[in-house]
């Protein structure tokens, strides 16, 4: 027995049974590409891949065959993929930066997606003719030049920043629970503003929202050509919207990493666990907790800037409190203050909302019109053409977001995948 | 200016109804945390679980014809109960599963966890509504005595059924008010709610105190959500979101955990909310219409939790180490 575990633990197996996962899951998809197990599977294998024990090299080789090469074959296969991939990245880079001011400062902001909304309106209105409401077409005439997506993205980031640092500055010093009612509020008052902002001068068009938006600019298209590609532009927006997503994820991880593991990380998570020890060790509480809004915010800014760009179209309803609640929902399943927990919970719960309650409601939907008896003990027999049109699971999201809220707190607070140093420190 | 002064006392009267749903509201907001310093994020579902039963109950009366020959009285005291009853055991049970293992916790932990009953109530309400009734936009029944207006000078004329809200709610007030002040109960509620450790060596049930809060506060939401109902009639599983908000803004107000508070804090942002709906566009030539007194309201509650976060009645509370 203790032969096969030192066999199984060896790198070599270890790199094997990855490759064996990603390779047969894969094809799998490949194979059957209407499947939702098989694609559950590919994501499955990218778990084994986090928890394999292979040299980190290779990891990191590993990581950038899936998502940089297998998974834009398989979506050029179901397009379908490819948007659950973006959306995934995007909810990555929002629970990512949630997890900076929640998971590390420990401060509970429960109106985050109005920086989101910043970002994503940031550029519907300069990015449409929306502008020219309020600036003269003699002057400007919008929409911007494709090219000014870039600057935009970086631009996203400052506005977003900024409006953190503004709602940060006179709120920060009020306890835990008021903080977290007061960032609500401002959440709402962003989307009521934003909802109503297109009288007397009309910024924003109100609830009928901002259409078309400009997408960045395909300047790789010369090269594709010379090269004799070619491809429907569907397909290659979706390809380009993904591998921008991965850009972004990346470089969002990895300014996260560094920033929980600088000195700036450890005094968020000194205020986190004791406010008041950390003062008193000459952490400087406002500097901090500002600079935790303000990075938390910039991440959700230039996803904004991102999510107008590939949507088209926006409106006020993008951004209501229950995405708030939803990207926080991510942040607790996989752990708060845990990097690879977050990537985690924002996956598994924009894949549960996308693609897994929507199967459920279909397979349902067929189940009842096969009219089959079921026999279930103590009821008796039913008639499943009798299941009420009413249990359909995909309109049952924030059922979803609550009963993950409640177990978590309850069970398992730390998360999925607890952040390492809690690990050590507690034994967990 | 002739249309300013002529809405006035209308705006006036629906102004004090609102504040005193809001207080009634409030008053689970503010009970609950005088006594575990935690806001019951859920109890905007306990109030709205309440409008919804007020409802089922007048819809199988009306379908038994039975709505027209009930006294109006009799009526009312009859939905309210059952509100009150439905909200009261609910958020007895909710404090029992969601809160109680979490009583040790880090302080953002039931905070957490409540925001999460919040949305799966929601959801419960709606699927239990659409399963029950294939709808889950419901409209109180119109009651034809409610509906009355009365009189109060020669041009003025209000709907009965704000002042049955308010006289409603005034009672219910006052009543409350003797239990927590006059009776033993009360003094045991109020004992844990200074010091949890010293009322249990005087021989205070904590645990039982600590539900009863939940069990007052639950129904007097159940109560504003019967009253909200019969008020403004449409209700749905995600009515409650906003006006528990605001009841939470009202207790803030108040000075939380200060029951008077809450009243005076209901009645101040009820009327504030009011003016604001009707006057705010008038004034601005339609600039600035009634959505706005949701951003008043909001604004009113970052303004006060930033600079008098003892509300205007409470006192100082110190930060627990």
């Amino acid at each position: 027995m203790d032969g096969y575990r030192t066999w199984f633990l060896r790198p070599s197996t270890q790199a094997a049974v990855v490759t064996v996962a990603l390779l047969l899951s894969s094809f799998l998809v490949y194979a059957f590409p209407r499947s939702l197990p098989a694609f559950l599977l590919f994501q499955a294998s990218l778990l084994i891949l986090y928890h394999a024990r292979i040299a980190r090299a290779l990891k990191i080789g590993f990581a950038a065959g899936a998502l940089g090469l297998l998974l834009p074959i398989l979506g050029s296969i179901n397009g379908y993929y490819l948007e659950v991939g973006i959306q995934v990245g995007i909810f990555v880079v929002l629970a990512l930066g949630l997890n900076i001011v929640v998971g590390l400062a420990g401060l509970l902001d429960l109106g985050y997606v109005a920086f989101f909304a910043v970002g994503a309106y940031l550029w519907a209105i300069f990015g449409s003719r929306q502008a020219n409401q309020f600036v003269p077409a003699s002057l400007i005439q919008f929409p911007l030049a494709p090219e000014w997506f870039f600057v935009f993205l970086l631009l996203g980031v400052i506005v977003a920043g900024v409006t953190g640092i503004l709602l940060g500055l006179p709120v920060l010093r009020l306890r835990g629970d008021y903080l977290a009612i007061v960032t609500l509020g401002f959440g709402e008052v962003v989307r009521v503003l934003v909802n109503n902002l297109d009288k007397p001068i009309n910024f924003t068009n109100g609830p009928i929202g901002i259409t078309p938006i400009q997408r960045p600019p395909l300047f790789f298209l010369p090269v594709l050509e010379g090269l004799g590609i070619r491809a429907s532009p569907a397909v290659l927006y979706a390809l380009y919207f993904y591998f921008l997503v991965l850009l972004i994820v990346i470089v969002v991880t990895l300014v996260s990493q560094r920033l929980h593991h600088s000195h700036i990380g450890r005094a968020w998570e000194a205020i986190r666990e004791d406010e008041m020890a950390a003062a008193a060790m000459g952490v400087p509480l406002v500097r901090m907790k500002l600079l935790a809004f303000a990075a938390g915010a910039s991440f959700a800014g230039t996803m904004g800037v991102l999510f107008s760009a590939k949507q088209l179209y926006i409106n006020p309803e993008s951004f209501t409190f229950m995405e708030s609640i939803g990207v926080l929902a991510m942040v607790i399943l996989g752990g708060m203050g845990s990097i690879p927990g977050v990537v985690l919970g924002a996956t598994v719960v924009t894949v549960l909302n996308l693609q897994v309650l929507k199967e459920l409601s279909i397979w349902l939907n067929t189940l009842r019109h096969t009219e089959a008896a079921i026999y279930i003990p103590l009821i008796g027999s039913f008639n499943i053409s009798q299941l009420p049109p009413q249990f359909e699971p995909a309109k049952y999201e924030r059922m979803v977001f609550g009963i993950i809220l409640v177990l978590m707190m309850i069970f398992r607070p730390q998360g999925m995948i607890p952040p390492r140093r809690l690990r050590r420190t507690r034994g967990g | 200016m002739d249309i300013l002064i002529a809405i006035f006392p209308q705006v006036l009267v629906d102004g004090i109804a609102l504040g005193f749903m809001y207080a009634l509201i409030a008053l689970g907001y503010t009970m609950v945390y005088g006594v575990l310093t935690f806001i019951n994020f859920a109890h905007s579902e306990i109030f709205v679980a309440g409008a919804f039963v007020g409802v089922e109950v007048l819809l199988t009366l009306q379908a038994w014809g039975l709505l027209q020959d009930l006294h109006p009285v009799l009526l009312l005291l009859l939905v309210l109960l059952a509100g009150m009853t439905m909200s009261g055991v609910l958020a007895l049970a909710v404090e029992r599963v969601a809160y109680r293992p979490l009583r040790a916790a880090p302080r953002l932990v039931p905070l957490i966890s409540a925001i999460g009953v919040s949305f799966f109530l929601q959801d419960v309400i709606r699927f239990g509504e659409s399963l029950w009734r294939n709808a889950f936009y419901l409209t109180y029944p119109s009651i034809p005595f409610f509906d009355q207006r009365i009189q109060l000078t020669a041009f003025v004329d209000v709907p009965l059924k704000s002042l049955v809200v308010i006289v409603a709610a005034i009672l219910m007030l006052v009543g409350l008010n003797l239990l927590v002040h006059r009776t033993k109960i009360g003094t045991a509620i109020r004992a844990v709610a200074e010091d949890q450790a010293t009322a249990s060596l005087m021989g205070i049930d904590v645990d039982r105190m600590i539900a009863l809060t939940f069990l007052i506060g639950g129904a007097m939401g159940g109560a504003a959500g019967v009253l909200f109902g019969i008020q403004y009639s449409l209700i749905t599983p995600y009515t409650g979101f906003i006006p528990g908000i605001k009841a939470f803004t009202a207790a803030v107000l108040g000075g939380i955990g200060n029951i008077p508070g809450a009243m005076v804090g209901g009645v101040v942002l009820g009327l504030l909310e009011a003016f604001a709906a009707s006057y705010l566009s008038l004034l601005t030539g339609g600039a600035f219409g009634a959505e706005y007194k949701d951003i008043f309201a909001f604004s009113i509650l970052i303004l006060i939790l930033v600079f008098r976060p003892q509300g205007l009645l409470g006192e100082v509370v110190r930060e627990r180490a």
